[in-house]
């Protein structure tokens, strides 16, 4: 929930929110050369929630994902005024000590997993080796929950197939084997970052359906970043929308969805086809996403929103919150008011 | 094999040659396909040369002024057919005709009239524009190459294309860099456009944009579509894309046409049992239908190698309607018994897929 610290959230994630982010920022290069790839996101995750990060290439939801496991490329300075998994504070945690969190109690799951797992070791050996490693398992038990794991995520005759290498497993049969070592601890929080990008429909159907049982079993909290607004229509619980570094509008999907606050939100939506809009042409946005470097000032969005004022260059516009149906949301728009109003 | 694909080919040209779909769109034929093969080497098993195909038998009839969306999962074929639509790959097998004139053999002579009429629009345009050209020297490549014009014509030319498509004629001067995805398929699309096909073949064309961009360049193409009276081929998996722009729709599963007819009765009525587990597993962006991938049509099994397909019919290991005949005989594409639709579906149990 990417409400603004002072608004108290209001879900089952209240009292206890799984993940909680205030104030996140990411920038890359230093002195004069650095650029804010991500300029202060809130962001929360309650336990058993499904959270879907959308954005555009460039948006900074990826550099967000992996910001909250601590992972940040060469160069790139990372910062939060809050940043906590379960009460603990991450922000106060050296590198040697994040390691054993991540697999353990937060894990990550990436697009491309031909090039995630090592080819030249078996499947069943990448996946043991996790064990090994965190729990002190012995091999041979290693190597049972490894069969376990995979039978999990739907791998037919895992028990054979835990000594094939990746490149005999489809696209669709090594992303599950990611999953499988993603939640092979058990871990509270799991970062999907765009899990179904590369997968055909049917298989893509299958991992989500996947996400959706392990999170509801295990109670995991997930954050499911992704650009692919029928993802987010069919398994998020809540939505955070992000544009150039920044979350413009949030809330419960329902909500946000169904009556947009933000107008990058609402145009997004108007842009991509829906069953009911075959005929005609489809309505656009002018122009295309800002570079991070070259990230318009005021309202990011501003240069191509029908809604713009003056006032919307001169100042970044803070989240407002509104009452959604579904709860509180917000949208940092000087005109969200006017945006919902005219849904009615 | 070859039996049967001869038989698809009867059946599929004298039902898709009924003019029919959005508005009266019922122009020229000006792609033919008629059994259109492609087998690839796949290295050898024993003393056997071992072959995967990966177009099979394909029928397609193209007319001016309609798009005809192409879908089906990776591995189906659909970027072979493509690149065998614009002759940069040769059929193994099936003809090809381009306004008439058989092109599958393709001499120097008909390689050239396929070359101008029938103009490719890649997926990357990252990758598919050369960053050491200007745009003027992309968009008129093609007419140089074609010895068309002066160059101060060609120069005018490349400002009308760029114009046609959205762009400024003062913007030839620059280079691909100082361009957005957005821009850059754009002047994919003028390029594309240099010599005045008739028809335009899309592959993904809009698969690497960012979505707030996606709708220009599908706009575009339904624009140049009405303007031009061209003809265009829009391959790509996101099938609500496809069902925005196609008039017609072919969907292909490993190498083969499991369905090809009117857009709005394969997408609401679909008579494949494939077709159907397609569109139940492609999420929408209508929230009111969350839950929809909870109540899909579940495949089988994994999709089976194509250079091993089953017999008969290449989609009966993974579907729900399968009987006996149909691990013996190839379903040809026909019309099913009591369809008022206007499509072919290959399948034995078409009747019982409407019916139920």
């Amino acid at each position: 929930m990417a409400v603004p610290s002072t608004v108290p959230p209001p879900s089952r994630a209240a009292h206890d929110p799984l993940l909680r982010v205030r104030g996140l920022r990411v920038a890359a290069g230093t002195g004069d050369e650095a650029v804010e790839l991500v300029r202060g996101v809130d962001l929360d995750v309650g336990r058993g929630e499904l959270v879907a990060l959308l954005g555009e290439s460039g948006s900074g939801k990826s550099v967000t994902a992996r910001a909250v496991l601590g992972l940040g490329a060469p160069g790139m300075r990372t910062s939060a005024d809050e940043m906590s998994l379960a009460g603990l504070d991450l922000t106060a945690l050296t590198e040697r000590q994040l390691r054993p969190l991540r697999g353990r109690r937060m894990a990550l799951v990436v697009q491309d997993a031909l090039s995630a797992l090592n080819p030249v070791l078996s499947v069943g050996d990448q996946v043991g080796e996790l064990v090994r490693v965190h729990t002190g398992a012995s091999r041979r038990a290693a190597r049972a929950r490894a069969v376990e794991l995979l039978a999990m995520v739907g791998i037919p005759g895992a028990a054979q197939r835990v000594r094939d290498y990746p490149h005999q497993f489809s696209g669709g049969m090594r992303q599950r084997i990611l999953i499988a070592m993603a939640v092979a601890l058990e871990p509270e929080l799991l970062v999907a970052d765009e899990p179904t990008t590369a997968l055909d429909v049917t298989v893509q159907a299958q991992v989500l359906e996947l996400l959706d049982g392990l999170r509801r079993d295990l109670g995991m909290g997930v954050l499911l970043i992704t650009h692919d607004l029928g993802v987010v229509s069919e398994v998020a619980d809540r939505v955070a929308v992000m544009y150039a570094g920044r979350v413009v509008e949030a809330g419960s999907a329902d909500d946000v969805l169904v009556r947009p606050a933000h107008p990058y939100t609402r145009a997004l939506l108007a842009s991509v086809p829906q069953a009911a809009t075959t005929a005609g042409a489809l309505a656009t946005i002018p122009g295309s996403p800002p570079v991070p470097a070259q990230t318009p000032p005021g309202c990011a969005f501003s240069p191509r929103c029908t809604w713009a004022l003056p006032a919307c260059s001169a100042e970044v516009p803070a989240p407002r919150r509104h009452d959604g149906a579904a709860g509180p949301r917000t949208s940092a728009c000087i005109r969200s008011q006017e945006v919902l109003d005219e849904h009615r | 094999m070859s039996t049967a694909e001869t038989g698809t080919t009867g059946t599929g040209t004298t039902g898709t040659g009924t003019p029919a779909s959005r508005g009266d769109v019922g122009g020229e034929v000006v792609l033919d396909a008629r059994g259109l093969a492609r087998r690839y080497p796949a290295g050898r098993s024993g003393l056997r040369r071992r072959t995967v195909s990966a177009v099979d038998g394909v029928d397609l009839r193209l007319r001016a002024g309609e798009v005809l969306g192409v879908v089906g999962e990776s591995g189906c074929g659909k970027s072979t057919l493509a690149r065998m639509l614009v002759g940069l790959e040769r059929p193994d097998a099936g003809t090809l005709s381009y306004r008439g004139t058989d092109v599958t053999r393709m001499g120097r002579a008909e390689h050239g009239v396929m070359r101008r009429g029938v103009q490719m629009v890649f997926q990357d345009p990252y990758a598919s524009l050369d960053p050491r050209m200007t745009v003027e020297q992309v968009v008129t490549e093609p007419l140089a190459a074609a010895r068309t014009g002066s160059r101060a014509t060609r120069r005018q030319r490349a400002g009308e294309l760029l114009e046609l498509v959205g762009l400024s004629a003062g913007m030839l001067g620059r280079y691909p860099h100082q361009f957005s995805g957005g821009q850059r398929q754009r002047i994919g699309i003028a390029r594309g456009l240099a010599l005045e096909p008739s028809v335009l073949v899309c592959d993904e064309p809009v698969s690497a944009l960012d979505v707030s961009v996606q709708a220009q360049v599908v706009n575009l193409l339904g624009r140049l579509r009405d303007e031009l009276g061209l003809a265009v081929v829009f391959i790509a998996h996101d099938l609500s894309v496809v069902r925005h722009v196609a008039d017609r729709v072919a969907v292909m599963y490993l190498g083969r046409l499991a369905e090809v007819g009117d857009a709005e009765p394969v997408f609401e009525r679909p008579a494949h049992p494939y077709t159907r587990a397609l569109l139940s597993a492609s999420p929408s962006v209508d929230r009111t239908q969350r839950g929809r991938l909870g109540r899909r049509e579940v495949l089988r099994g994994e999709p089976p190698s194509p250079a091993d397909p089953p017999s008969g019919c290449r989609f009966r290991t993974r579907c729900p309607l399968a009987v006996e005949e149909c691990s013996t005989d190839v379903p040809l594409l026909r019309r099913a018994r009591g369809d008022a639709d206007e499509r072919l579906a290959a399948c034995h149990r078409a009747e019982v897929l409407l019916g139920g």
